[in-house]
């Protein structure tokens, strides 16, 4: 089987505009989360979030990629641009059709729904603008990463609600695995926090009016974010070839189903996908130094997910390092396991477990190693990084040091 | 004659009929959310409506149902917090 590794990473999230302020949020437990400053804001009844902040599309982008794209889409192509930097690739025709992009998402064109519904429905308008069809459609992002570099191979969009970005890193690996493409651009892009976007969590009553704290006692809920992550995934023998920089390897990947409950998540089944992922990669739970959790500071995750690991870890559940990062970037729904997957990096290159912030006060029902509020150094040689989604759809991603 | 206070508790009961497919007659104001098979999800649905029905806010947070500053544990209970809510928007 063709082994498979990360030759580039980018972001833009909350916490930064790259993964090297990404890095230094993380491994000084800042937090992004504040007052939210969006379009009638005082009509929600949870005011806070993590936005992107700062980013200046006019400065990035030509007046045509600025037209027919939302905002998901620009956090994309931002992204994409400091991973295919790093990655140093030229996409040249005879890499073109071995070469794709496969990205996650949830909402889709949140803005330019928010905006469409606004015209016609508050506004009275009778049109719209011409390109609220390509703007909003959920597989904009990764269509507009094959017109920016030139990918002519598989390219689509993967929607699993929150493990969006999971599944289509899953999925990369996968189709690079089986020969169906040597070079895969994959992650997610989520941008959600619209009026309209906020307002349908809200209906939910699971979201927090104080911030994220997961695994900590005295959470109530999960705060959303926004961003994108995107990474270059790539067939080892194509990198060395090249001498391309070799971040991590993607070592293994396993997905499960709850078949429970569309909001309820289930510790079966999430125990499953980390489990599979571990065989995947044909590694022991003992190897594992870190687990990048779902964490969304809802009780229902974090006790699950704690029982999950239970589970799948045995004997080792007490040793491995736990923490969930959206305590600082909030919860990128689509695009959350994407940025997250930065933190799994972190801790293989530069031996930095990104920490909970925000924590407060432990929960017996998640007696586990969480690493809270600072950074802590630790060498680690391999790590997994969780998504439960609604819907019960698990995927859990396995990275090892290259 | 039916008054305001047994007509809130009729659309309180009429509410919670509604979301467990019960007949109403068979649902008494002592009856408590877990007896009538309301998880949290299905207790969501029922302050929506009941925020619809009578234009009011009701607090709770569906991560910690048992934390919400209104009593909510059975049918009278919950008649009561619309009554205390609907004062409190009077006053």
């Amino acid at each position: 089987m063709r082994q498979v590794v990360i030759t580039g990473a980018g972001t833009i999230n909350p916490l930064g505009h790259s993964v090297a302020d990404t890095k230094a949020a993380m491994r000084a437990g800042r937090s992004a989360i504040g007052p939210l400053d969006i379009r009638d804001v005082d009509r929600l009844s949870q005011k806070i979030g993590a936005q992107v902040t700062g980013f200046d599309p006019d400065a990035r982008f030509d007046r045509q990629t600025l037209s027919i794209c939302d905002r998901f889409s620009l956090f994309a192509l931002a992204a994409a641009q400091e991973a295919m930097a790093q990655a140093g690739l030229t996409v040249d025709d005879a890499l073109a059709p071995r070469a794709g992009a496969v990205l996650g998402n949830s909402g889709g064109g949140m803005t330019t729904q928010d905006d469409g519904f606004r015209a016609v429905y508050e506004d009275g308008k009778s049109r719209v603008h011409p390109f609220t069809v390509p703007r909003l459609m959920g597989n904009a992002p990764a269509a507009q990463l094959t017109m920016a570099y030139g990918l002519r191979g598989p390219s689509f969009t993967v929607s699993s609600a929150c493990a969006s970005s999971n599944h289509a890193m899953g999925q990369a690996l996968s189709m690079i695995r089986a020969g169906m493409a040597d070079v895969m651009l994959t992650g997610g892009a989520e941008a959600m926090l619209t009026f309209g976007g906020l307002k349908a969590w809200e209906g939910l009553r699971v979201m927090s009016p104080t911030g994220c704290r997961p695994f900590c006692a005295t959470r109530d809920g999960m705060v959303q974010g926004e961003g994108a992550a995107i990474f270059v995934f790539e067939a080892e023998e194509h990198a060395r070839a090249r001498g391309a920089p070799i971040l991590a390897r993607v070592a293994g990947y396993a997905m499960s189903s709850d078949a429970a409950d569309i909001v309820m998540p289930d510790a079966q089944g999430a125990a499953a996908a980390m489990t599979g992922a571990l065989s995947d990669a044909g590694l022991s739970a003992g190897d594992v130094g870190y687990v990048n959790a779902h964490g969304t500071g809802t009780a229902a995750n974090d006790r699950t997910e704690c029982a999950a690991i239970r589970a799948a870890f045995g004997p080792a559940a007490g040793d491995v390092a736990i923490s969930s990062t959206k305590s600082m970037h909030g919860h990128l729904i689509g695009a959350a396991s994407a940025v997250e997957l930065i933190a799994c990096l972190m801790a293989l290159e530069e031996g930095v477990i990104a920490p909970t912030a925000g924590w407060r006060a432990p929960d017996p029902d998640c007696d586990l190693d969480i690493v809270t509020n600072a950074a802590r150094p630790a060498r680690v040689t391999a790590t997994l990084s969780n998504a439960f989604a609604f819907g019960g759809m698990n995927a859990v991603l396995a990275l090892t040091a290259p | 004659m039916t008054t305001a206070s047994d007509e809130i508790e009729r659309q309180v009961v009429e509410i919670f009929a509604s979301l467990t497919q019960r007949d109403p007659a068979t649902i008494g104001s002592g009856d408590t959310m877990e007896a009538l098979g309301v998880d949290s999800l299905c207790m969501v649905e029922g302050i929506f409506a009941i925020e619809e029905t009578f234009d009011v806010s009701v607090p709770f947070n569906a991560n910690d149902p048992g934390a919400a500053p209104v009593d909510l544990s059975t049918v009278g209970s919950v008649v009561e917090a619309v009554r205390t809510l609907l004062s409190q928007k009077a006053a």
